[in-house]
This record gives C-alpha cells, sequence and structure tokens, in this order.
C-alpha cells in the first residue's frame, strides 16, 4: 500500500493500474517457430530487459520462421526524474502580427528564408508545411507573413544549388526538411549540407541553419552543426517565432550584411 | 471485378452525365496538345520496344545515347525512328545495339530521308516496334493463361500490400512471404528519387532509399518470383509498379515488355507533387496508358495524394474531380473500365464528428460514379499519429469502409505509418485486420442501403455537385486565352486548383524534353497501339 500522496517523483516507477508497480507491455518478434522454447526465449528476453515477473500473454507463430510475442510484467527499474535532462523551447512563441511587427522594427527589411529537402529526399510534406501559405495544424506557413520573403526550392535540391541561392537572395535563414532516414540518409545529408555552407561563407556570416524531420534527435544540433532542430509536430509559427529569435530580437550590432538586400 | 452490387446513392443521372461532359471539355484541349507534342522518353520508349537495352560502362542507357545523338543531329520533330532506320538501311551499323554504341561517340551521320528512302525505313522501323508490340501482346496472353490455370485472387477486394527494401534480392523473399501471407497484389516502392532521373537504371540493383530502382531486369526477377509463389499457393499474385516521373513512357513499356500487372500512372501526379513540366507529364501519360492499355495493365491514380496536403472534407470534391479526369485521359489511351484503378483515400481527420460517415458516403460516391472500375482504397497516413494502438483501429475503420462500400483493391495500411517501414509483425497484425473486417463485415454491401436523403446521400451529392461547379470553373476559365498554352485545364494546374500546388505549362522538370511534333512526324508504337496492329 502506498502512503505517498504529494506530486509525482523524483524516483518514478511505470504505472499499470497501482502507484509503484511498476508495469509495462511490450510486443516484439522473433526469428523463431513457435514452441515451446520460443516462448522460453521470450521470457528470457523479458528478464533481461528488466521484467520480473513477466507474463507472456500472447504468443503467435507468423509463418514457420517466426513468432509474435505480447509482454506484460513489472520493471526493476527506477526511474529518476531529477537525472532528466529536457530541451526547454529557449525562445518566446509569438504570434504572426509580432513576428511580423519585430521584422519590421528590428531588421528593417524583409527577413529572407531559403527553404529545401535535400540529396534524394522527395518528401516535401515538411518543408512544405511549414512555408506554404496553406500551413499546418491551423497555423499558416511562413510565406503568410508578410515581412518574411520565402524562397521554397523544393524537393532534391542538391547541396551546392541550395548555397548558391542562400548567397543570391541573401538568405538570412536556410530551413531543410528531411524524411527520409534510411541508411542515416537524413543524418548524413545535414552534415554535408552544414559543412558546406560554412565553407561557402566567411565566420559569422553563414545563414541561420535550420533542420527539421520526424527522425531527428532533440538536441542533436551541434553534432550536425546546424543551429536548430525541429522535430515532428513543429508548427510554421514556432519557426518564425525561433527565426526573430535568433535573427531579430538580439540584434544589437548593425547586420553586417547591410540595410537593404 | 466487384460481384456486389453496391449501395444506391439516388445520384442524379444528369448531374453525373454533366460531370462526365465536363470532364471531356476540360480534357479534350490536353490531349490535343499532347498529340501535337513528343518527349525524348516517348521515343526511347519506341526504341525500347524495338528491342534496344543496355547501358555503357557509366550506366547511361543505349537508348538515351541513340535519342540524344539524333536529337543533336536531325531533331525529334519526325520522331526517333526515322532517321534511326534509315542509317541502319544505309549499313551505319549492322544492328540498333551497334547503331547505338557508334552514335553515343558520334560515329553516325543521321539524316531525315526523303522519297524512297522514308518510305524503306518507316516501314523497317514499323516492323522492329512491332516485334516489341508483340512481345507485350505475348505477356499479356500469358498472364490470361496463367489466371486461368493456377486461378485468380478469391475475392474482392484484392489486398495489396507494400514492399520496399532498396535491394531487389531482399525484397523478393519479402514478398513471397507477403503473398503467402495473404496478399493479392505486392507493390514494389521505388526509391526515393527516382522519378526525377532521366533515364531508366539497367539491371539488378541493390542499392536504394526508401525503395528500389524500377529496371527491366528488377521487373523480370519479381515477376518469375510470384509466378512461382502464384503456382505454390493457387491463385495469380499481381505485381505493381510505378509509370511516373520523367521516364513513364519507358517505365510503362518494360511494365508490358516483363508482365507487370498493375502500374501507378496518374494523369497529374508529377505534374503536382514532383515539379514535372505539365506538358512532358500529359505527352508521357498518353503514351504510356496506350501501352498499358495494350499489355492489360491495370492503372492505379493518385488521388489520393491531395489529400495528404489538402483537406480531405474541404478537398473532397477535387478528388471526385480528378477521377473524372483521369477517367477521361484513360479513357481516350484505350483503357477499358476494368483497368481503371482510380484512386481515394481514408483521410478525413478523425476527430472531427461525423468523420466516417463521410468516408463512407464519399467512398461510396466514388463507387457509384465508376461502377464498373476497380477502385483503389487507400489507408489513412495523414492522421496516423505514431500512437499505434489508435491507428490499428483507424485502419479497421477503413478497411470497414472498404468492405462496405465494394472496392476493388485495398491497400493495407499499417498500424506504424509515420513510425517505421513495416516490421513482419506490422503486416501480419495488419492482414489480420483486413482479415477480420472481411470475414465479419464483407456481406454488408447486400444489407447496407443508406436511408433516402439522409446523411451520407446528402453528403455524397454535395461533393458530386462541387465537383460539378470546380469542373465549370475550370473549363470556363478564359485568363490564359491568346497564350501560348490557352488550355484551361493547364490555366487551372497554374493556379493550384489541385493538391494547393501552383505549377505553370512554362516551368517545371523535363521540360527540354518535349519537342513540337512536325508535319512529317512518325512513330511506329503510337501507330500499332493506335491501330490495334502486330505488324
Amino acid at each position: 500500500m502506498s502512503t505517498e500522496t504529494a506530486g509525482p517523483g523524483p524516483i518514478v516507477r511505470p504505472y499499470g493500474d497501482t502507484t509503484g508497480d511498476g508495469m509495462v507491455q511490450v510486443s516484439f518478434t522473433l526469428p523463431l517457430p513457435h514452441d515451446k522454447r520460443a516462448e522460453g526465449a521470450a521470457l528470457q528476453l523479458a528478464a533481461k530487459m528488466g521484467m520480473s515477473p513477466a507474463l507472456l500473454v500472447h504468443a503467435k507463430a507468423m509463418g514457420p520462421h517466426f513468432t509474435f510475442f505480447v509482454v506484460y510484467g513489472s520493471v526493476t527499474h527506477l526511474v529518476d526524474v531529477r537525472e532528466v535532462e529536457v530541451v526547454e523551447r529557449e525562445f518566446p512563441l509569438l504570434g504572426s502580427a509580432e513576428v511580423n511587427q519585430a521584422i519590421r522594427s528590428h531588421l528593417g527589411r524583409k527577413l529572407v528564408v531559403v527553404g529545401a529537402c535535400i540529396g534524394t529526399d522527395a518528401h516535401t510534406v515538411g518543408i512544405d508545411a511549414i512555408l506554404n501559405i496553406k500551413g499546418f495544424a491551423g497555423e499558416k506557413g511562413l510565406e503568410y507573413y508578410r515581412e518574411m520573403k520565402v524562397v521554397n526550392l523544393g524537393a532534391q535540391v542538391l547541396v551546392p544549388e541550395l548555397v548558391e541561392t542562400a548567397r543570391e537572395v541573401g538568405a538570412d535563414a536556410v530551413l531543410v526538411s528531411q524524411v527520409v532516414t534510411q541508411k542515416d540518409a537524413h543524418i548524413h545529408n545535414t552534415t554535408t549540407m552544414s559543412a558546406a555552407f560554412r565553407e561557402a561563407f566567411p565566420a559569422g556570416e553563414v545563414p541561420l541553419l535550420v533542420v527539421g524531420g520526424p527522425r531527428f534527435e532533440e538536441g542533436s544540433a551541434k553534432a550536425l552543426g546546424v543551429d536548430r532542430v525541429f522535430g515532428r509536430g513543429t508548427t510554421p509559427g514556432e519557426v518564425a517565432s525561433f527565426l526573430v529569435h535568433e535573427l531579430v530580437a538580439p540584434r544589437t550590432v548593425p547586420d553586417p550584411r547591410g540595410e537593404e538586400r | 471485378m466487384s460481384s456486389r452490387r453496391p449501395a444506391l446513392l439516388d445520384l442524379d443521372p444528369a448531374v453525373v452525365r454533366k460531370a462526365r461532359s465536363l470532364a471531356r471539355r476540360a480534357g479534350k484541349p490536353v490531349v490535343d496538345l499532347a498529340r501535337a507534342h513528343t518527349t525524348v522518353s516517348v521515343e526511347r520508349a519506341t526504341l525500347r520496344l524495338a528491342g534496344l537495352s543496355g547501358a555503357d560502362h557509366e550506366g547511361t542507357p543505349w537508348v538515351n545515347h541513340l535519342v540524344d545523338a539524333v536529337r543533336g543531329e536531325v531533331g525529334l520533330e519526325h520522331g526517333v525512328t526515322t532517321p534511326v532506320w534509315d542509317a541502319l538501311r544505309r549499313g551505319e551499323a549492322p544492328d540498333l545495339l551497334t547503331l547505338a554504341q557508334k552514335a553515343s561517340s558520334g560515329g553516325v551521320v543521321f539524316r531525315l530521308p526523303e522519297g524512297r528512302d522514308l518510305t524503306g525505313s518507316r516501314k523497317a522501323a514499323r516492323s522492329a516496334v512491332a516485334k516489341g508490340v508483340r512481345a507485350v501482346d505475348a505477356q499479356r496472353r500469358a498472364r490470361e493463361r496463367m489466371v486461368a490455370t493456377v486461378g485468380d485472387a478469391p475475392r474482392t477486394p484484392w489486398v495489396y500490400l507494400i514492399v520496399a527494401t532498396g535491394d531487389i534480392h531482399e525484397d523478393i523473399p519479402q514478398a513471397q512471404a507477403a503473398a503467402r501471407e495473404g496478399a493479392d497484389v505486392i507493390a514494389v516502392i521505388r526509391s526515393t528519387g527516382q522519378s526525377l532521373l532521366d533515364f531508366v537504371p539497367e539491371g539488378a540493383t541493390r542499392e536504394g532509399y526508401a525503395g528500389t530502382y524500377a529496371t527491366q531486369e528488377n521487373f523480370r526477377l519479381m515477376r518469375a518470383a510470384l509466378d512461382e509463389s502464384s503456382r505454390e499457393l493457387g491463385r495469380y499474385v499481381r505485381l505493381t509498379n510505378y509509370a511516373s516521373g520523367l521516364c513513364m513512357p519507358e517505365i510503362a513499356t518494360l511494365a508490358g515488355l516483363e508482365r507487370l500487372d498493375m502500374m501507378l500512372n496518374d494523369s497529374m501526379y508529377g505534374i503536382l507533387f514532383r515539379d514535372i513540366n505539365p506538358i512532358r507529364t500529359f505527352v508521357d501519360q498518353r503514351f504510356s496508358r496506350q501501352v498499358h492499355a495494350r499489355a492489360g495493365i491495370i492503372i492505379n491514380t493518385g488521388e489520393d495524394n491531395y489529400l495528404t496536403t489538402a483537406d480531405a472534407v474541404e478537398a473532397a470534391h477535387t478528388v471526385t474531380v480528378s477521377q473524372l479526369l483521369n477517367e477521361y485521359f484513360a479513357k481516350e489511351a484505350g483503357l477499358e473500365d476494368w483497368q481503371l484503378g482510380l484512386g481515394h483515400a481514408f483521410e478525413i481527420n478523425p476527430d472531427l464528428p461525423d468523420s466516417f460517415r463521410m468516408e463512407l458516403a464519399h467512398a461510396l460516391l466514388a463507387r457509384q460514379l465508376f461502377p464498373k472500375a476497380p477502385l483503389k482504397w487507400m489507408p489513412p497516413t495523414k492522421h496516423m499519429t505514431g500512437d499505434v494502438f489508435r491507428g490499428y483501429l483507424l485502419d479497421g475503420f477503413f478497411n470497414l469502409v472498404g468492405a462496405m462500400t465494394g472496392q476493388g483493391i485495398l491497400l493495407v495500411g499499417m498500424m506504424t505509418e509515420a513510425v517505421v517501414t513495416p516490421w513482419l509483425s506490422d503486416r501480419d497484425l495488419a492482414l489480420q485486420n483486413v482479415r477480420y473486417v472481411m470475414d465479419a463485415a464483407g456481406g454488408l454491401t447486400e444489407d447496407f442501403h443508406p436511408p433516402r436523403d439522409g446523411f451520407i446521400q446528402t453528403r455524397a451529392r454535395q461533393v458530386l455537385s462541387e465537383a460539378v461547379d470546380l469542373l465549370e470553373t475550370i473549363v470556363s476559365d478564359t485568363t490564359a486565352k491568346g497564350t501560348t498554352y490557352p488550355q484551361p485545364l493547364l490555366a487551372a494546374i497554374t493556379d493550384g486548383t489541385f493538391g494547393a500546388m501552383k505549377r505553370p505549362p512554362t516551368k517545371g522538370k523535363g521540360l527540354d524534353g518535349v519537342v513540337v511534333k512536325a508535319d512529317g512526324y512518325d512513330n511506329p508504337a503510337t501507330a500499332l497501339l493506335e491501330e490495334g496492329a502486330t505488324r
């Protein structure tokens, strides 16, 4: 019987129907024909995952060589909430009017954004959700912002082409979307892109590099050589607010790239 | 294909007739435009029918070399075949392959023959291309024979499963396993980016991103493996690939030669979602559909894609409009009703009240408008959130609509959509879902008659009337009158009417491969396909 009535943690366990019961549920496939041995193997795996006791609730043959399992059990692990690191949003969320206002009064010209899907990735759904007027999740895309100039290069853009366009239009920020993750293509493409920008622009004049996609790890921006990573469910408003936070609001020295471009 | 009569919607036949006649009015000027042009890919496909295959050591196909060489010397305005067979008759090379190899290093002089040389070259070209057309005919007969001997899929909808590893030798065991698990149709997803390649890769391939390259050899290997599975299972397992992108006509041709059974082949997908030039697309599409018609291939259209960028309720009528246009273009190219796997999808936001009833209304509308077409029913993707449990339920409801409305082809939804490429267990669970719903509720087509003027009938009529309105707006758009491209449908595509994408006819990829036909243009493939001739 638990006597705790205060808020959760700092030490917590999974919750099934009783505080502290530690119950979890997993499903997996083993490359074994379905028999007693396979079921034993599934329980062994569950034990090694820290489930004790583990309850094999479902096992089903999938063809002659594979078996699918569902296992319930109590995990022995404890979670210390104090050790969890969270990337909190480091910028305030602004409405579109505030974004336009901030750009008008602090930048004094349009904020230039170039977007693309690079490499072989043809999935423009992410970049389009952020850039197209149509937008995403009920928010209009960046094209809708009066004080932004948006150049959407679309799918399968080559990195040199992206760098060239960014230079031509004087991009303040470059947004790259990566959906395909096979063989870590998203990581590879992103590092190639950031390296190319850092080589093509003098230090301090590299446009703000932003990547987005459903499979980027939070907090991996530094390792990828970019300024910010956005994950699944990011809305255009968040991206716009970030751009303002980074490029507009904190600028105390004049833009080295000149006033009007 | 569907033997069950679906419930009636009580649509006004006059409105349905009007919708079709407006689709024809919108489509006809585009067909005329397509007939007035050829493309590098159409010409390459013609050479493939004449038996030219293979590539140089860098992987550039010989058909590309030969078309480029002819284009460089005499242009493609008269078609590639006349100058090519003229060169062969003049003894520039002993055969087509050697000619292409010589031409690739600039070693052949091409000319436009006249008089007797012209008739002779045309005749020789026709006889060479006719061999390829007869090979396509033979594959169609082989399919019919095999379906008759081993048996067909036991019921509709056909269960359609996707395989995509990037490696054809991995795809094969996966496809055979999927067939054993109950798939009636196997689709091999193409490698990301193939649609924008202006050549067809050669040989068996083991490297692809999120899919496997469509090549003639990969087609052959997979069809052979599925023939084996068909015999083992006692039902013909169909194979699907993608005739889309810049090489649409060539891929259609290879599909005909290697006995693929269904091909994704939308009239506007490449324009809207791959930014391929509209003229290029319509020209390539017409040729590829003529090949599909001849090869007995069922086409699948891509209306589901509109709903991934636009709202499935607001834009429901754009799906209907696109289906009507796809039907018009398909029939004009010679496809029959049974070959029209017109697409539609279960993509309404499940949080909306009555979302399931609207899905039913939309699916019934498609069923009712195209009673003899197989129809391809596509699972939810946009509202699959990663909550696999909810996703499994949503797929169940998707299957239920499929069962209740007599769909012909059902693409199996995966609960891990948008999470991972399907695992073995995902596919197994998904097929259990389909089987349960079909066995439990497949017979509902008999009982289910939406009440007169009830929610479903009213909604279906509303979507149809919005579709008619949109078609009317499209055909009466005269803003492009007097310009190079006065076709109202092209103006509509320019304005972003479909999928919210704006695609003008003067832009997009592959435009440089479009050529205006001269008066003396000749293409024996088109002639054979349009005449239904074999020699």
